[in-house]
């Protein structure tokens, strides 16, 4: 089912990511899934997250659709071109994954193939615009395609506690004018910031999910400070991770934490999506606290 | 060593706001440049009391000569309303960054030729890309500024204002922004989605353009 039908109806919509497993083994993430995140709207399937060379998003996708999930096809733009991106958006079409999450993609130089060579032939812009091309029935090479032409609901990223917020706001509004139809968030740890964020980006009248990270101690914390764009996790929650080591190494700091953000920039945005990283199995009591 | 070729004259002339001042760069010359088309466009221009000033100057990608050269024309400039430059891209890019407060602009495009590497590449680099962004972009290059030369805007990768590939180089995205903020052009941030020709120019694109 299209999210951007939750949007519509006006329900507060909660998503999940999932990162495929570095081999061919898959039973484990849709165990997890199915064990935990059945309760989500839809699951978010990673496309060689950080540029670490994984089992594809597409497959992994059709897997979790088979399973009665409800996936959102991450596609970057490090690794194909043009042609390979259009082919594989009618590949997903043509399995009934509808659901997108268009991105730019971080570069190889970051992951675990830093040799290879980064395409970025499109960006997520004209990623968003050549989906919305072939819904109308026209590649980008302005070829025309054959039979019934592809349904998606587009979504795109945002970074709202970005040193550089005036940039994301302007990449926000070209996305939206390419054809971008609802947002999901990089996490966010004060909702102040992303408060004053929303006052400015709701004029562009797009659904934004807060993008949510449960803590898992105050050494990630610290490390995501210092080594990921658009992350700033406040001192006080710091040491609030610090303050009891063994209620931290249980996850309820980090899932009290996680819901406090969530009640408190609900009434701002359109729904929730939630990167665990591994902690999937504390999803539903993080969802439980928050009121959702 | 490169190829520029004039930008059509109908988005050229549109270019011009107010006054322009031109400057021509003859450093690379003897290899290809529009020089006719270039006089035919500064004559329309100063036809139509357009023209503010005329420099001609060799390799002006080499900021000493550049400086020296613009001291004398200074007054003229400083009557412009925007400065229009014929070169290549790194001279396009040499001048705006040292008219910060002007509105600089590209007249041409600049390819590459089979062979040969750009001359005095200092501080500036073009990496002839074909379809010169330098209109867009406020004078700073998204090609060679950008990482992953988005033309599109700023990823989301940027850490206090640095690139994520090398954390001791300014995001060239957060540049422009501030650039242009700066010229009071945000508006051109608002550009429809723009989408590259590799067949332009470009690396992995030399052998087979035709010239
Ligand atoms: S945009 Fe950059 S690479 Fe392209 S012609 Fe202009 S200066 Fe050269
Ligand atoms: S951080 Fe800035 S310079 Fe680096 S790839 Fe992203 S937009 Fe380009």
């Amino acid at each position: 089912m299209k999210i951007t039908e939750l949007f519509d109806r006006g329900e507060f919509v909660v998503s999940a990511e999932v990162g495929p497993p570095k081999g061919i083994h898959i039973d484990h993430l849709v165990e997890e899934a199915k064990t935990y995140l059945s309760g989500v709207h839809a699951l978010n399937v990673t496309d060689n997250q950080s540029s670490v060379m994984r089992l594809g998003s597409l497959a992994t996708c059709k897997v979790l659709k088979d399973a009665g999930l409800n996936p959102i096809y991450q596609l970057t733009c490090r690794d194909r071109n043009r042609i390979a991106l259009q082919s594989d958006l009618l590949s997903a079409a043509m399995l009934g994954i509808e659901n997108l999450l268009l991105l730019t993609g971080d570069h190889t130089r970051l992951g675990d193939h830093p040799q290879a060579k980064p395409v970025f032939d499109l960006d997520s812009v004209s990623l968003i615009h050549t989906a919305k091309l072939l819904e109308s029935g026209v590649d980008l090479g302005g070829n025309p395609l054959v039979g019934q032409a592809p349904s998606f609901a587009k979504g795109a990223v945002v970074s709202p506690c970005s040193d550089s917020v005036d940039a994301q706001l302007t990449k926000m509004e070209r996305k939206v004018a390419a054809g971008a139809e609802y947002f999901q968030t990089q996490a966010v740890f004060d909702p102040e910031k992303f408060i004053q964020f929303m006052e400015r980006a709701k004029q562009f009248g797009k659904p934004v999910q807060l993008g949510i990270i449960i803590p898992k101690s105050a050494g990630m914390a610290k490390f995501m400070n210092d080594n990921v764009a658009g992350i700033h996790v406040p001192a006080a929650l710091i040491a609030e991770l610090k303050a009891d080591k063994e209620k931290t190494k249980a996850g309820i700091t980090g899932i009290e934490i996680a819901a406090r953000i969530i009640k408190a920039c609900k009434p701002y945005c359109q729904g929730v999506h939630i990167m665990a990283l591994g902690w999937e199995s504390k999803v539903p009591a993080l969802l439980e606290l928050a009121g959702i | 060593m490169l190829i520029t070729k004039l930008k059509d004259k109908q988005s050229l002339l549109s270019l011009v706001s107010g006054k322009a001042f031109l400057i021509h760069c003859h450093g690379c010359m003897e290899l290809s440049f529009p020089l006719e088309e270039a006089a035919a466009v500064q004559k329309e221009l100063s036809g139509a009391g357009k023209v503010a000033g005329v420099m001609t100057a060799d390799y002006i990608c080499n900021p000493e000569n550049l400086r020296l050269r613009l001291r004398a024309h200074m007054d003229e400039i400083s009557q412009a309303d925007m400065v229009l430059v014929f070169s290549c891209g790194v001279g396009v890019q040499t001048v705006a960054s040292m008219l910060e407060e002007m509105k600089v602009c590209a007249a041409c495009d600049t390819y590459p030729l089979p062979g040969f590497q750009g001359l005095t590449p200092l501080e500036h680099d073009c990496g002839q890309c074909g379809e010169c962004y330098l209109n867009l972009t406020g004078g700073i290059c998204p090609i060679t500024a950008c990482s992953k030369s988005l033309v599109n805007g700023q990823c989301g990768g940027a850490k206090n204002g640095m690139c994520e590939v090398d954390p001791t180089m300014e995001c060239g995205w957060e540049r422009i922004q501030r650039r242009l903020a700066a010229l009071g052009r945000l508006d051109l941030l608002k550009s429809p989605t723009q989408i590259r020709n590799f067949a332009a120019g470009g690396e992995g694109t030399k052998e087979t353009t035709t010239v």
